[in-house]
């Protein structure tokens, strides 16, 4: 089927599968690597995009039911100048990565998160991104990133 | 201030932040261009003779380049010969009963051991296609009864290999006697588990390769390039130099990526016997039956001493399952035996194990690696045997303890220990924490009978890193004519921060800006000889590899200097704070590296370093503090303070962020995972909806104590950091769990601490208390 997504801003028109799933159609089709498949049941969230501003997991989703929807990944959150995004600057300052496998979902959820709760608690941060798994960190420094870039915008 | 021992934030992360990492699975390279993907056709079954296979639907499937079967495999040398001769019963020697009777074959040939073992591979132009394809492989299995159950593997009803005669490869040590006990006021005894786990890193296996011109190019998510590369040489019957392995961006491993196992050869294989490039990239349910297992011990633990809380002698009695194939896991229970007294001065421990193989995917290393085992268990006893006097836990370690002047120390597990301040790590964490005033919480919660009951439980733990350290690592650097510098390093990063760690090593030394300095690893072309990464010995090891190479241009650059500046070399400084040589007190006499290297000729400065060295023994405290709702079994660590003394710290963020995923691990062992079988031999964990990875939501943030106590075997005083979280957090859970419910008669609560399982126990423990109380 045709399915037309707006992808970072641009707009992508593909021929897909019927059963291409939006993560497929992200990496492929796109040619957006960022996001990455941790598991295939919707467990781990390492594939969580922005859709319409919304974090959602790419690997849950048809790229049919993104058509005409915008989807924004790690590779877009960053500004035209090339200005970190507070998420990705705090993740960098306080050290909330190690491998990166988990990295672009985790911080599109936090993104999503702060979004929906500016000013969260620690508890909050926690059940917030509790359907992002991490296997290095414990959490402890994405935890403290998220803290951090909610600081940040409160300060601006 | 030298950059060293200061928190740098890592040069890998803005790669990792704007477009992600490079894993296999994101390769775009030239030579990958159009590769086919690997779907495997797995057992479904955990035992069975294969009486058929059948490909012909599978091979008219749309999209399908090839299926191939054991029957496809005739380009391939014999396996090597079974190792000679088997070590003398309480012998030393670590047995590996790999090859022989023992032998893993790549593909199942006409017997399956295990859910999940390899039987066929599909090549299709998409990932798609090839799941529908793999479907259409028809395998005719004649069920063979399986072996889960380790006392039935012992008994050995049913062989894994009729040829080994045996289920148990490996059986070492004496039979209890219990005349080590002799004298012991107290003896307690108990049989615990610990319990199977999946190290689920967040990428799972991938592989990806190709075959052009007779030379053979694998990618693959390792923590060893260079041991792969023997690895394919040795399976292809291939001169080593006909290969080159790429470690790319490496999504976790946590010792389940030492090397490259079967299923990378196989795919290594599918592309030299097809000629097509092919990529695989397992999935999550793959993941969790291919990729091996850790821990997977049961364990009989003894401990005896005096009622003034002196520990005597302490036996730990191992089974260790080692699944379907003895892999790496027929050396973890001797780590478990060489660490098993743990940080006391007990006069007489015992040891002994047995390896046995079931019909359950391999167990390997997992973050640890038959440590974590060993403190687990001890920890365990300290406990028990602290009940059982009625002194505090706290107390009998500080009584036990190795004290501080008798280092290098001579463990009764047979290990040398080298540096430590055992009590001093128990008693920061102690006063850290507040442990009186969380007793005497917890003491006002058992009296008022809340429902929310307070448990504390302490580890204090030694442990052995860098364990091959005789087998060294590789670091080679060289300084451009650009005043640049490149590092190139056997040691393999997949998320520590060797960029970073090396980085600052050579500004450190050489004053050449981290931002100046390229590391280079994980590729055979570019760094052909290294170990890689496991064993926390990156730093001690690599690291320190890095810091030689640094020393010994340094000195090249001093002759080199003096020439250029016409001066004698012990006239010359190196200002690292500028990164210039000048003539000692004349600044206007300096030099750039940019120019001591054009001034270098054509050899230029390089130096090339294998520094081999000695284990070192890292060691702390960790205690946690758990909340157990008593009505509903439920657990939760609320907080956990550590000192975990790793020798000198390079970098307190990367030491730090070891700790923390280490810890998480460990807490998680003790609350959550298990990898379990149906007595069928299905695994009923076999997706992370079922198999439970701690989540942030889990978790408290952890207290984090400094100590630094340096090793003396090597320049940086570093020991490893890697694998001390999972060590010390699992037992120091696992007692706080037990410790909550003391009061109630509980001395043991086995791994996980489920809801369930602690419900169970409660109710054990109060029914039988009613029991008593009725008669």
């Amino acid at each position: 089927m045709k399915v037309t997504v707006t992808v970072n801003g641009s707009q992508i028109d593909a021929e897909v599968p019927d059963r291409t799933l939006l993560v497929h159609f992200l990496r492929d089709v796109a040619g957006l690597t960022a996001t990455n498949i941790g598991c295939d049941t919707s467990s781990c969230g390492a594939c969580t995009v922005l859709l319409d501003g919304r974090s959602v997991k790419s690997c849950t989703l048809l790229a049919a039911q993104a058509d005409g929807r915008s989807v924004v990944t790690l590779e877009g959150l960053a500004n035209g100048t090339g200005e970190l995004h507070a998420v990705q600057r705090a993740f960098r300052a306080e050290h909330g990565l190690q491998c990166g496998f988990c990295t672009p979902g985790m911080v599109m959820a936090a993104v999503s998160l702060l979004q929906e709760n500016p000013d969260p608690s620690e508890a909050q941060v926690r059940t917030g991104l509790e359907g992002n798994l991490c296997r290095c960190t414990g959490y402890h420094n994405i935890v403290r990133a998220v803290l951090a870039a909610a600081g940040e915008r409160e300060a601006r | 201030m030298s950059i060293l021992g200061t928190r740098v934030v890592r040069t890998e992360d803005p790669l990792l932040l704007t477009v992600g990492g490079t894993y296999v699975d994101d390769l775009r390279v030239p030579e990958l261009t159009g590769a086919a993907r690997v779907t495997f056709v797995r057992s479904p079954v955990a035992h069975a003779l294969i009486t058929g296979i059948d490909v012909t639907a599978a091979r008219e499937a749309p999209g399908v380049v090839a299926v191939l079967t054991v029957a496809d495999i005739d380009d391939l040398p014999p396996p090597p010969p079974a190792p000679e001769g088997e070590p003398p019963p309480g012998s030393e020697a670590a047995p590996l009963p790999m090859g022989g009777p023992w032998a893993e074959p790549l593909l199942a040939v006409d017997r399956v051991r295990f859910v999940g073992e390899p039987v066929a591979l599909v090549l299709t132009d998409d990932t798609y296609q090839g799941e529908d394809a793999a479907e259409l492989v028809s395998v005719d299995y004649e069920p063979l009864p399986a072996v889960i159950d380790l006392d039935d593997a012992v008994a050995g009803e049913t062989l894994l290999f009729p040829a080994a005669g045996t289920n148990v490869p490996v059986n070492v040590g004496a039979p209890a006697d219990g005349s080590g006990f002799d004298g012991c006021d107290v003896v307690v005894e108990r049989t615990i588990v610990n319990q199977r786990l999946a190290p689920v890193s967040m990428e799972g296996r991938a592989t990806a390769a190709s075959w052009a011109d007779g030379k053979l190019t694998v990618w693959v998510s390792t923590q060893n390039a260079q041991i792969s590369r023997f690895i394919f040489a040795g399976a292809f019957g291939l001169d080593p130099a006909a290969i080159r392995v790429v470690a790319p961006d490496v999504g976790g491993a946590f010792g389940a990526k030492i090397g490259a196992d079967r299923d990378a050869i196989l795919v290594a294989w599918a592309a030299k016997h097809t000629g097509r490039a092919v990529r695989w990239v397992e999935t999550r349910s793959e993941n969790l039956v291919g990729m091996t297992h850790g821990r997977a011990q049961r364990q009989h633990i003894t401990i005896g001493g005096s009622r003034d809380g002196r520990i005597i002698a302490y036996r730990n009695e191992v089974i260790q399952d080692t699944g379907a194939y003895p892999r790496m896991s027929g050396f973890l229970p001797f780590l478990t035996g060489l660490m098993a007294s743990g940080p006391y001065d007990i006069g007489h421990v015992e040891t002994a194990n047995r390896v046995v193989v079931t019909n359950t995917t391999p167990i390997s290393a997992y973050r640890g690696a038959g440590r974590p085992e060993a403190t687990a268990a001890v920890e365990r006893a300290v406990d028990l045997f602290a009940a059982e006097i009625g002194m505090d836990p706290a107390e009998v370690r500080r009584i036990n303890l190795v004290p501080p002047d008798k280092f290098p120390y001579s463990s009764g597990g047979g290990a040398v220990y080298d540096t430590g301040e055992y009590v001093k790590a128990l008693d920061q964490v102690v006063t850290a924490a507040g442990y009186q005033e969380l007793r005497a919480e917890q003491a006002r919660r058992r009296e008022r009978g809340d429902t929310l009951q307070l448990g504390l439980g302490l580890a204090s733990y030694v442990e052995i890193t860098a364990a091959d350290a005789a087998g060294g690592e590789t670091a080679r650097i060289v300084v451009h004519d650009d005043g640049t510098a490149t590092v190139y390093t056997g040691s393999s990063a997949h998320g520590q921060g060797h960029h970073t760690a090396w980085a600052m090593l050579v500004q450190g030394e050489l004053g050449i800006p981290m931002d100046k300095v390229t590391v280079l690893h994980g590729d055979t072309d570019l760094v052909p000889l290294g170990t890689g990464t496991y064993a926390s010995r990156s730093l001690q090891l690599g690291g320190t590899a890095v810091h030689l190479a640094a020393v010994d241009v340094r000195e090249q650059a001093r002759a080199v200097a003096a020439d250029l500046l016409e001066a004698s070399e012990p006239d010359l400084e190196l200002d690292t704070e500028h990164g210039v040589w000048q003539v000692r007190g004349d600044p206007a006499s300096s030099r750039s590296w940019a120019e001591v290297a054009a001034h270098a000729g054509p050899d230029g400065l390089t130096a090339d370093v294998n520094y081999t060295s000695q284990p070192t023994f890292p060691f702390g405290t960790h205690l946690a503090v758990v909340e157990v709702d008593t009505e509903t079994g439920k657990v939760a660590l609320i907080r956990h303070v550590t000192v975990d003394d790793a020798g000198t710290v390079l970098n307190p963020l990367l030491a730090e962020g070891q700790r923390h995923g280490g810890i998480a691990q460990g807490a998680a062992q003790a609350l959550l995972e298990e990898m379990v079988y149906d007595a069928d031999g299905n695994p009923v964990t076999g997706t992370l909806v079922d198999y439970a990875i701690v989540t942030a939501a889990e978790l408290p943030s952890f207290e984090l104590l400094l100590s630094e106590t340096p090793a003396t075997s090597n320049p940086l005083g570093a020991k490893g950091i890697g694998e001390a979280g999972t060590i010390g957090a699992t037992p120091a859970v696992q007692n706080a769990v037990v410790d909550a419910l003391s009061h109630l008669g509980i001395r043991h609560v086995d791994m996980p601490a489920t809801p369930a399982r602690v419900w169970a126990a409660i109710s054990e423990a109060t029914a039988s208390t009613a029991t008593r109380e009725g008669q």
